[in-house]
């Protein structure tokens, strides 16, 4: 226990005092998951909105495979991309392979899945409510969709935020495209695994407590402005 | 040659209208004309087809089968452009009260600079003056039935429908309600509106349309609706007897 709290001192020490190694591997990983929640956003946001507003053969099937895809085991996805970006595969001439592009890479077939399926759902709910008075506006199925994801946005933030947390939490796929390289591509969850095995807790718990900080700020962010938008009378229930 | 009244006011006409589900006939129209420029109240019993008429009409829903025509012609995407309708329960987007309005405003193409001055009047001829930055969904039930009305009227319609508008709000807000509508008629928008209350048909109307089991049961002049009805359906409802 007295072990445990030194460790915790020593973590303590290391975020106050502003350690650069330690600020290094926080700054990448959040490089590396706002890239990619930004990416997965450009990409699961329209398809989820169209999913919700089009009509064509097959969109059940589609639908089930999305929500799918939401569970989908980090570490085949590592295998995936790893497949795709090694030497001889695919895309191995673009030599991405132990570089944060490969790790953002992971991380946008990771949580785009999660992006449209919940992006899907909420502009389906509010489509139910505004499709007749939006047509009888003038506005077609296909030019509802930007009017669709504005007014649910606050909703949205829900589902970017459930992205980020995938994101920003993986371990598995990160470290096998990425390779956990010191400097290159070491993040906040490839290194409190290493650091954990050599039993350097001070850093794994620093890491371990700012990943913590982040989960909860952010959502408690989201939270009060959906809250404070709720008053407004802006949220879609 | 047609007068200058009957140019504004197009002649519609439903021909051979039918919906069925379940194996329930829920609107059966041989032949309607609507021809009146004055406001045209629907009334009748819950289930009597007036909303399904409206949708219909409006082109939200499409028929089995039927045929509406405009002046002879075929009603098309076009002559809908000029339509606008009004929910029952208003549907406002998520955004401020002047943001609904601008959202149609820049739809029609006006210049920025125009929209500003075109949301004021507007607003001003609601009552809603000094609520252009609330969030639109904290108005009152009046208010934002009110603000629907506005934005309908901002794509400047010839034909404006209104599916029981006041049905929830009390005698005030029912009273604002209706003098927009009064107001538009007499700038010459066209005025199709679903009503529960006899009363409201009275103030408004200038013909009336009473259906019933998805048929037009009577279609008058309002005087002579409300004076001497000619069905026994019209006789009852106006007597204050179930229609059922």
């Amino acid at each position: 226990m007295q072990n445990f709290a030194e460790e915790l001192r020593h973590a303590m020490v290391l975020i106050l005092s502003g350690d650069r190694d330690l600020w290094e591997i926080v700054l990448l990983s959040l490089r590396v998951s706002v890239i990619a929640v930004l990416i997965a956003a450009l990409l699961g946001m329209p398809l989820g909105a169209a999913l919700a507003v089009g009509r064509f053969p097959g969109r059940r099937g589609v639908i089930i495979l999305v929500n799918a895809l939401m569970g989908l085991p980090p570490v085949v996805v590592g295998l995936l991309v790893y497949l795709c970006l090694s030497r001889s595969g695919p895309l191995g001439v673009l030599q991405l392979l132990y570089t944060p592009s490969a790790m953002i890479i992971a991380q946008v077939v990771l949580v785009t899945p999660i992006i449209t399926a919940l992006t899907r759902q909420t502009v389906e709910t509010l489509n139910a409510e505004y499709a007749e008075q939006l047509r009888s506006l003038g506005v077609s199925r296909l030019a509802s969709v930007p009017t669709l994801l504005w007014d649910g946005r606050l909703s949205l933030l829900t589902a970017l935020l459930a992205g980020f947390g995938r994101a920003i939490a993986e371990v598995g796929a990160v470290i096998m495209v990425g390779g956990n390289i010191n400097h290159v591509t070491r993040v906040m969850t490839t290194t409190i695994a290493l650091e954990t095995s050599k039993g350097n807790l001070a850093l794994a718990l620093a890491l371990g407590v700012i990943l913590i900080a982040l989960a909860v700020s952010m959502t408690a962010c989201v939270s009060l402005l959906i809250q404070r938008s709720d008053v407004e009378g802006l949220h879609h229930a | 040659m047609r007068d200058f009244a009957e140019q504004l006011h197009p002649e519609i006409e439903v021909s051979g209208l039918r919906i069925e589900r379940d194996g329930k006939r829920l609107l059966d129209i041989d032949r309607l004309v609507l021809n009146g420029p004055g406001p045209l109240m629907i009334l009748g019993p819950n289930g009597a087809g007036k909303s399904l008429l409206l949708r219909c009409l409006h082109g939200l829903i499409q028929p089995d089968r039927g045929v509406f025509r405009q002046d002879g012609r075929e009603m098309g995407p076009a002559d809908r452009q000029h339509q606008a309708m009004v929910f029952q329960r208003p549907v406002l987007l998520r955004r401020s009260v002047a943001a609904n309005l601008n959202f149609v405003l820049r739809r029609q193409g006006f210049d920025r600079h125009l929209r500003g001055p075109r949301v004021a009047e507007l607003l001003a001829e609601g009552g809603l003056d000094g609520k252009a930055r609330q969030p639109a969904r904290s108005l009152s039930g009046g208010e934002a039935q009110r603000l629907a009305i506005l934005r309908a009227l901002a794509t400047e319609p010839e034909l404006l429908f209104l599916d029981e508008p006041t049905s929830a709000l009390d005698p005030q807000a029912t009273q604002a309600i209706e003098a927009l509508v009064a107001a538009a008629a007499r700038r010459g928008v066209r005025i199709i509106m679903v009503t529960h209350d006899i009363g409201q048909a009275r103030r408004l109307g200038q013909d009336i349309l009473l259906m019933q089991g998805g048929k037009v049961a009577e279609q008058a002049e309002a005087t002579a609706f409300f004076t001497n009805p000619e069905s026994q359906a019209a006789r009852r409802f106006l007597s204050g007897g179930l229609v059922i």
